[in-house]
C-alpha cells in the first residue's frame, strides 16, 4: 500500500483550476496502489486554499504557511520534506509554467524519475503507466517506469473533483532554508491589452503558422475585413511581431469563445487549444488531414490556405 | 561571462507518417534545430553583442549526423560547441531527464559558465524539464519560461520575466550562476548568414564520450521506457468538406451564413 503526494497550483490569491483535477488524478492513483491521497498547499492563503480543496477523495491536506506566491525554493524545499515525511510512491503535480519550475528539482533533488504532461496514468502498485505526447501532439506514447516517480499532468485531461471532503487538514511546519532561496519575485504584469478584444469576438479568422510570410498576412486581412471578423493567431505569428500580443489564442495568449473560429493553418498545439476549444463552432482550413486541431475541430477543409482562402473572400465579395 | 547554451537537434515529422515499433519510421523523419533552443541562442549572441558575455558555447548530445544543426548555431554567432555521444546512447529509444542531467551537468561543470540557456522544451519529446533539473543538479539558481532578461545582470542578478499561463508575467531576480529556460518571442533569432556559416565551419567542435567527460554508463540508464507509439485515436466528429477550393469554400460560407456571422 502506497500513498500518492499531490500539489496544488494557485496564483494571486485564486486556486487554479487544476489543483482539482490533479485531486482526480491522485485519487486514481491512490485507489490503484490502495493508498491515501494527501494534497499539499504551499504559500499564501492556505487555510482557506484547504478548505475549498477538501472534496471527496482526499485524505489529507498539509499545509505550508510560507510567503504569498509561488517560489520554487519554497515549493522543493517543502515538497522534499514532505516528500521524506510521506514517503508516497508518486509526487503529481500540474504541468502549468510553475509547475515545470519546480518539479524537474524536486525529481532530481529526490533521485526519482519524473514524466511530463501526462495525459492519462495507470498503476498496479509497481510499475507507472504513463501516457504522453510527442512531436505537438502528432503522436501518443506510454512509458513505463518502476518505482517511485514524479508526474506532471496536463491542465483538463482529468475532471475537476467535486462533492466535499473530510480530510484531516495539518499545518505542516517545514523548515525553509532562506539561503537556499535564490529568486525573488518582484510582481506581475498584465500583457495583450490594446485596440481589441478578441475574446469578445462572435467570429474570430485565426492564422497560424501555415501563412509562411508576413507579406501573405494580408490576403487573411483581407478575408476578415469582409467577413467583417477579427483576426486572431497563434503563437508563432505575435513571436515574429507579425501581429501584437493581444491577438494571440492560447495558454499564454487569451481564451476565446466565438460562435465560430476559423483555425487557417494552425495545427493545434495543446497550448493554442487551450485557448479556443470553448468555440462554439470550429472550423479547420490546414493541408494536413491528421493534424491536431481535427480532434476538435466541427468543420474541416483540408486543402491549401492560399487556393480556399482567395475563394472565400470571393465568396462574399462577389 | 560565460554563457553556455544547450542545443539540441530535434527529429520533425511529415503530414503523412507511418509508425515502426515505438519509432516513427526513418522516411518520415526531417531534423531541425529545436524552435526554442534557436531563441536561447539568438539571446546568448546578443548578449555577446551588447559586451556582456565574453564567451558563448554550444552543448548538444546527439550523433555525428546533428552536427550540421550545431554548425547553424555556431554560424549564428556561437564561438564553440561540445558534443557528447557515445555507442551506449545509439539504442535508447527515449533520453528521458535524469540522463539527460547527468550529462549535461558533467559539461556544466568543466565549462563553468556563469550563464546556461536552454529552450523551454524541446520540439520532439517536450519534456520541458531538463534546464530546471540540470540546475538542481549542478547548484544553479534557475527560472523556467523565461520571456524576457535585462541585459545588464548587475550584480550578478539577471532579472527576468517569466510567461505564465492567460497573459500574465512575473517579474523575478534571479541570482546568478543560473539556468534559464528560454520562451520563443523572447527576441528575433537571426537567420546565418553566409559569412556566419562559412566561419562556422572553421569553429571549433569539441566531441566527447562519456568517460571524457566523467560520466559512468550506468548513471545514464534511462529509467523511463518507452512502451508504444500509436497514432491518437481521433474523438473528433469533424465534417471533411469535400472538393475543389471553390466548393469548400462555398460550404463555408453557407456555414457562416448560417450560423448568422457573416453575410
Ligand atoms: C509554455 C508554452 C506556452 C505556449 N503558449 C501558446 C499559446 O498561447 N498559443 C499558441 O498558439 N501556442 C502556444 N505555444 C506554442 C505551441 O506549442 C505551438 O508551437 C504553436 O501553437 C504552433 O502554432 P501553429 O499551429 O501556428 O504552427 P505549426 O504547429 O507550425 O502548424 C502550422 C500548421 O499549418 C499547416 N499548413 C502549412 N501550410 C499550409 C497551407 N498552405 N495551407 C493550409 N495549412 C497549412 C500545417 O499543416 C500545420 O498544421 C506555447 C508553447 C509553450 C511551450
Amino acid at each position: 500500500m502506497t500513498d500518492v503526494l499531490a500539489v496544488a497550483d494557485h496564483r494571486r490569491g485564486e486556486l487554479r483550476d487544476v489543483s482539482y483535477e490533479i485531486i482526480t488524478a491522485g485519487r486514481q492513483l491512490a485507489d490503484e496502489t490502495g493508498g491515501d491521497l494527501h494534497l499539499a498547499v504551499i504559500s499564501g492563503t492556505v487555510d482557506e486554499f484547504a478548505e475549498k480543496l477538501n472534496r471527496e477523495g482526499v485524505d489529507a491536506i498539509h499545509t505550508v504557511s510560507h510567503g504569498e506566491e509561488f517560489n520554487h525554493d519554497v515549493y522543493s524545499q517543502a515538497i522534499t520534506q514532505l516528500y521524506d515525511d510521506l514517503a508516497p510512491q508518486f509526487v503529481v503535480t500540474p504541468n502549468s509554467v510553475n509547475g515545470l519550475d519546480y518539479a524537474p528539482a524536486v525529481a532530481n533533488e529526490l533521485d526519482l524519475p519524473i514524466v511530463t504532461d501526462t495525459v492519462d496514468l495507470e498503476t498496479d502498485g509497481e510499475t507507472l503507466i504513463a501516457t504522453r505526447e510527442m512531436y505537438g501532439g502528432k503522436v501518443e506514447t506510454t512509458n513505463e517506469l518502476e518505482g517511485d516517480a514524479i508526474v506532471t499532468i496536463r491542465g483538463a485531461e482529468w475532471p475537476a473533483a467535486e462533492g466535499t471532503g473530510d480530510a484531516a487538514i495539518e499545518a505542516f511546519e517545514a523548515d525553509i532554508d532562506e539561503d537556499a532561496v535564490g529568486s525573488t519575485v518582484s510582481g506581475f504584469e498584465e500583457v495583450g491589452g490594446g485596440d481589441v478584444d478578441i475574446s469578445e469576438a462572435e467570429l474570430l479568422v485565426s492564422i497560424g503558422r501555415g501563412i509562411e510570410e508576413e507579406e501573405n498576412l494580408d490576403l487573411i486581412r483581407d478575408l476578415a475585413d469582409t467577413l467583417d471578423a477579427t483576426l486572431s493567431s497563434s503563437r508563432p505569428i505575435v513571436d515574429n511581431g507579425w501581429l501584437p500580443k493581444n491577438r494571440q489564442v492560447g495558454q499564454s495568449g487569451k481564451v476565446v469563445t466565438p460562435d465560430v473560429y476559423i483555425a487557417i493553418g494552425i495545427s493545434g498545439a495543446v497550448q493554442h487549444v487551450a485557448g479556443m476549444k470553448g468555440s462554439d463552432t470550429i472550423v479547420a482550413i490546414n493541408t494536413d488531414p491528421n493534424a491536431p486541431i481535427m480532434d476538435i475541430a466541427d468543420y474541416a477543409i483540408v486543402d491549401d490556405l492560399f487556393d480556399v482562402v482567395p475563394e472565400l473572400i470571393e465568396e462574399f465579395e462577389g | 561571462m560565460k554563457i553556455l547554451v544547450t542545443v539540441k537537434e530535434v527529429a520533425t515529422v511529415e503530414d503523412e507518417f507511418e509508425i515502426d515499433g515505438t519509432e516513427i519510421a526513418e522516411q518520415y523523419l526531417g531534423a531541425d534545430l529545436n524552435e526554442w533552443d534557436d531563441y536561447a541562442i539568438e539571446e546568448a549572441v546578443q548578449l555577446q553583442e551588447d559586451g556582456i558575455a565574453d564567451e558563448v558555447v554550444t552543448v548538444t548530445i546527439g550523433p555525428e549526423d546533428c552536427e550540421q544543426t550545431i554548425r547553424q548555431a555556431l554560424a549564428k554567432g556561437a564561438d564553440r560547441a561540445v558534443r557528447v555521444w557515445d555507442d551506449t546512447l545509439e539504442d535508447v529509444d527515449l533520453l528521458d531527464v535524469n540522463a539527460k542531467t547527468e550529462i549535461l551537468s558533467a559539461v556544466i561543470e568543466e565549462e563553468d559558465p556563469d550563464l546556461v540557456l536552454s529552450g523551454v522544451q524541446a520540439g520532439d519529446d517536450s519534456f520541458a524539464a531538463t534546464g530546471v533539473s540540470v540546475a538542481e543538479n549542478i547548484g544553479f539558481q534557475w527560472g523556467a519560461v523565461v520571456n524576457h532578461l535585462e541585459h545588464d545582470l548587475d550584480d550578478g542578478i539577471a532579472s527576468v520575466r517569466r510567461e505564465l499561463e492567460g497573459g500574465v508575467e512575473e517579474l523575478t531576480d534571479i541570482e546568478l550562476p543560473a539556468v534559464l529556460t528560454i520562451q520563443t518571442g523572447i527576441n528575433e533569432p537571426r537567420y546565418a548568414s553566409l559569412r556566419g556559416i562559412r566561419q562556422a565551419q572553421q569553429k571549433p567542435m569539441d566531441v566527447k564520450a562519456l568517460a571524457d567527460i566523467g560520466v559512468d554508463e550506468s548513471t545514464i540508464e534511462t529509467e523511463l521506457e518507452l512502451t508504444d507509439m500509436y497514432e491518437p485515436e481521433s474523438e473528433s466528429d469533424v465534417t471533411t468538406w469535400e472538393g475543389s477550393a471553390d466548393e469548400t469554400a462555398s460550404e463555408l460560407g453557407d456555414l457562416l451564413r448560417d450560423k448568422g456571422v457573416a453575410q
